[in-house]
């Protein structure tokens, strides 16, 4: 018995450690790179004799020319991202509600437009949207961006919501409704705060989507000034004399934050996000 | 923020006979998604179909070598690419509900691909390839003596590679998914097949594939159709060389806009539409049951 029970816990370590590396390689790779001085970052070191901040100093010091607008752009990306979170949660909270509690006329047929989009993949809509920023007169301006995303993550979250809100009870509305509560009413002092955990998920994830895009900001902006730090990574590398070890170093502080949002909203991400998908 | 902005509303007085109040802020409430849709989805869409109205951009899609190159390539990335990557993250996902703490903190880190964005860790992989003085290569010479190959020079090695970074990317997503899915079942017929004696092939055979087959085939539709559109993972990989030959439909839409023949990039994506729409159709008719 207490054999087959280390047969089974070695099992699972084979499959944990190459789990493990697999993961963890690249983003060990970019650290790597981060605190390892110039001359020692390409020699196939696991890790670097003198170990340095040095490549920090630089990226916050603004002290290259890449970098120049290093925290301009890091302000973009969090500008972009945050305005895609609110305007999403405005705007698909509204859908839900209007959707899944008002049973509005066509919101069903809204309901399944907005999941045909979501199943389109969102490269496919790239050039046209990039065309249509330009008719518009949008092109090189932050909104373009902030739009498309708010356009790229609403589908998504107004079925999540809608999921959720499904669930909540109808007794509710009727409770409201005959003690002559408004609409307004019912939406805000009984759905929002049911629906909070949705809700912080879904603004998460719309946050999450926008500072990590990369496609939608390298067609919509173009002015240094304007980029989002993704952009700027992809012109970094664009160019011969790349310095590498700031490329992934920078690369290394625009990933962090994702991460740490991710794992500060974790609990509401997971269940929120998935709960959907699992209905069918 | 003109979306933002709630359309005018008529004052409640002068209201439309026969629309209660539930109904009319339902509408209100809808407006702003539907002005979303209308100006950043119909319009562009309609938009593209009429640049790409020409037969000629078709003639020319087709004789481009680089457009057969990459339906083939798009071809391989969603039939070879996604089902390993499926596969492996049914596996996987039986893995991670085990109950050991290790395993949870290892979840934890799982997770990582998916959270960050792809731009830093795909241009660490790119470097960790780098033939000369790549981690990869040094490691393969420090073991070996010999040189390890030219990764990213090769079109076929390039292109598993980009699928590979992809798998590494998505991996955690379709896994979660996956977990939530085995920890629907109910335990109790886990608990019985072993009171039966059952092996864990018998298990996973006669209890968990049939509770998850439906939830399996959804992801691996829904995971095919996105691969389509997967830009990154080609692009910032390998920006579709060596020569061009490892552009997807994805990549190669911006390339002809780059080239500034925008009629062949909207052609490229209407050339794919045959075979994405009926994948969307059958996906929808799951969702919206």
């Amino acid at each position: 018995m207490k054999l087959r029970h280390v047969a089974t816990e070695a099992k699972l370590l084979l499959i944990g450690i190459p789990v493990l590396i697999w993961t963890m390689l690249p983003v060990y790779h970019l650290f790597l790179f981060a605190i390892s001085p110039k001359d020692q970052a390409m020699g196939g070191k696991l890790w670097p004799d003198t170990p340095t901040l040095h490549n920090f100093e630089v990226v916050f010091r603004q002290q290259h020319h890449y970098l120049n607008y290093f925290w301009q752009q890091m302000w973009n990306s969090l500008f972009i991202a945050v305005l895609t979170g609110l305007i999403t949660l405005l705007v698909a909270t509204g859908a839900a509600f209007a959707i899944s509690r008002l049973k509005v006329r066509g919101g069903r047929t809204v309901m399944n437009l907005a999941l045909f989009t979501y199943f389109i993949p969102a490269a496919f809509l790239a050039v046209p949207m990039y065309k249509t920023m330009g008719v518009y007169g949008l092109l090189n301006n932050q909104w373009a961006l902030i739009l498309a995303m708010v356009t790229i993550a609403s589908p998504y979250s107004i079925w999540v919501l809608k999921q959720a809100s499904d669930k909540l009870p109808w007794e509710l509305d009727e409770a409201a409704r005959i003690d002559g509560a408004s609409p307004l009413q019912l939406f805000r002092l009984v759905y929002l705060p049911l629906m909070m955990p949705s809700l912080v998920a879904v603004g998460t994830y719309a946050l999450l989507l926008a500072w990590n895009e990369y496609l939608y900001a390298f067609l919509l902006l173009s002015n240094d000034k304007d980029l989002t730090l993704g952009v700027a990574l992809g012109n970094f590398l664009a160019a011969d004399d790349s310095p590498w070890e700031l490329l992934m170093t920078t690369g290394l502080i625009y990933a962090m934050p994702p991460a740490a949002i991710y794992y500060a909203f974790k609990r509401y991400m997971v269940g929120g996000l998935t709960a959907g998908a699992v209905k069918s | 923020m003109a979306t933002l902005a709630l359309p005018e509303v008529p004052p409640a007085g002068t209201a439309r006979k026969g629309l209660s109040p539930w109904q009319r802020w339902g509408l209100i409430m809808l407006a702003p998604y539907v002005v979303v849709f209308l100006v950043f989805v119909v319009y562009p869409v309609g938009y593209g179909l009429w640049l790409a109205r020409h037969p000629e951009s078709y003639v020319r899609l087709v004789d481009d070598p680089i457009f057969l190159r990459s339906v083939y390539n798009t071809l391989a990335f969603v039939v070879i690419g996604i089902n390993v990557k499926m596969v492996v993250a049914l596996v996987l996902s039986g893995f991670f509900i085990q109950a050991r703490i290790w395993i949870k903190v290892l979840s934890l880190l799982f997770i990582l691909p998916w959270a960050i964005p792809s731009i830093p860790t795909i241009l660490s992989i790119r470097f960790m390839l780098n033939p000369e003085w790549g981690l990869i290569n040094s490691l393969i010479f420090r073991f070996t003596g010999g040189d390890g190959p030219n990764w990213l020079n090769d079109p076929t090695l390039a292109l598993a590679i980009a699928m590979l970074v992809h798998i590494w990317k998505s991996l955690p997503f379709w896994t979660l998914i996956l977990i939530a899915g085995r920890l629907a079942i109910p335990a109790e017929h886990y608990e019985a097949a072993s009171v039966d004696g059952a092996t864990s092939w018998q298990k996973f055979r006669y209890i968990t594939w049939p509770s998850m087959r439906t939830l399996y085939l959804t992801c691996l539709i829904l995971s095919m159709i996105w691969t389509m559109g997967d830009f990154n993972s080609v692009y910032l990989l390998t920006g579709g060389g060596p020569a061009d030959l490892t552009h997807v439909l994805a990549t190669l839409g911006i390339r002809y806009l780059r080239l500034d023949q925008v009629d062949l990039s909207m052609a490229a994506i209407v050339v794919a539409l045959p075979a994405v729409l009926p994948l969307v159709y059958f996906m929808m008719k799951r969702l919206s049951r």
